[in-house]
């Protein structure tokens, strides 16, 4: 059961910094307080994903992994 | 709706610059991008799209071998004298030529490197260099270089910032901007 989002961007098969890239560009499109769903398949991003939302101060709501495929849930500051 | 429909302009990119005055703004990021070699122009790429991602102010000073990366990719010999001109003959100018520092082997060894990024996904260095221009990074030619080689604005690709020296670098890391030299 995942909750629904404003946007769903697909990074999977991209590498580093390409799902960050995509997901600054992505957020951009949102407004404050909507929520952008990521997939990527860069396990790097885990962690990434976590070092982005503290510099940028984009909340990450929800992160979890399921076959090999991360998603996370941020929401725009 | 999804990411499709969002139109990749600079309206859409992060802007760095328009954080409340009450939130912490992230540190500046200050390149100097000295080196022409395709591995170091890649990480300079990398670094400078993701600080762009990560809306820290980011500035790169490109000098040096790093401004032959700058010089747009149609242009094939640069300079006023036979010098400078022969410079360019020797070492093809523009981002999509740069040559590995080591396993060069006439070519093969950057032809392997790209034929694998694409294979596995990863940006090239225009595509991030592209990138972190929209996303307000600023590229910064030295002037020195420039007179040295005797490249032109018109040489360099489109949107860089105006060429500088050495001090004005400085005056970004004396303003909270973290230095990096690649």
């Amino acid at each position: 059961m995942t909750t629904a989002t404003d946007l769903q961007l697909d990074a999977r098969g991209l590498n580093c910094p390409m799902p960050i890239v995509k997901t600054a560009q992505a957020i951009k499109g949102l407004a404050s307080g909507q929520t952008l769903e990521v997939l990527a398949t860069d396990p790097g991003s885990t962690k990434d994903f976590e070092a982005w939302s503290k510099t940028t101060g984009n909340l990450l709501v929800e992160q979890s992994v399921d076959g090999g495929v991360f998603r996370f849930v941020l929401r725009r500051k | 709706m999804t990411v499709a429909d969002v139109p990749v302009t600079p309206e859409t990119m992060p802007q760095p610059a328009a954080a409340p005055a009450d939130e912490k703004q992230p540190k500046g990021l200050a390149i100097i991008c000295y080196s022409g070699d395709l591995e170091k122009t890649w990480a300079a790429m990398i670094l400078a799209s993701t600080a762009g991602a990560m809306a820290m102010p980011t500035k790169v000073f490109v000098t040096f071998w790093g401004l032959q990366t700058f010089v747009r990719d149609d242009v094939r010999i640069t300079g006023e004298n036979w010098m400078q001109k022969m410079m360019s003959f020797m070492q093809r100018p523009g981002i999509s030529h740069r040559k590995l520092s080591k396993m060069n082997f006439l070519g093969m060894g950057p032809w392997m490197m790209r034929k694998l990024a694409s294979q596995y996904n990863v940006a090239s260095p225009k595509e991030l260099l592209e990138m972190a221009a929209a996303m307000g990074v600023e590229f910064i030619p030295c002037q020195m270089t420039m007179n040295m080689f005797g490249i032109r604005r018109e040489d360099l690709i489109e949107g860089m910032g105006e060429p500088v020296g050495a001090a004005t670098y400085l005056s970004y890391v004396g303003e909270d901007y973290s230095p990096l030299f690649i």
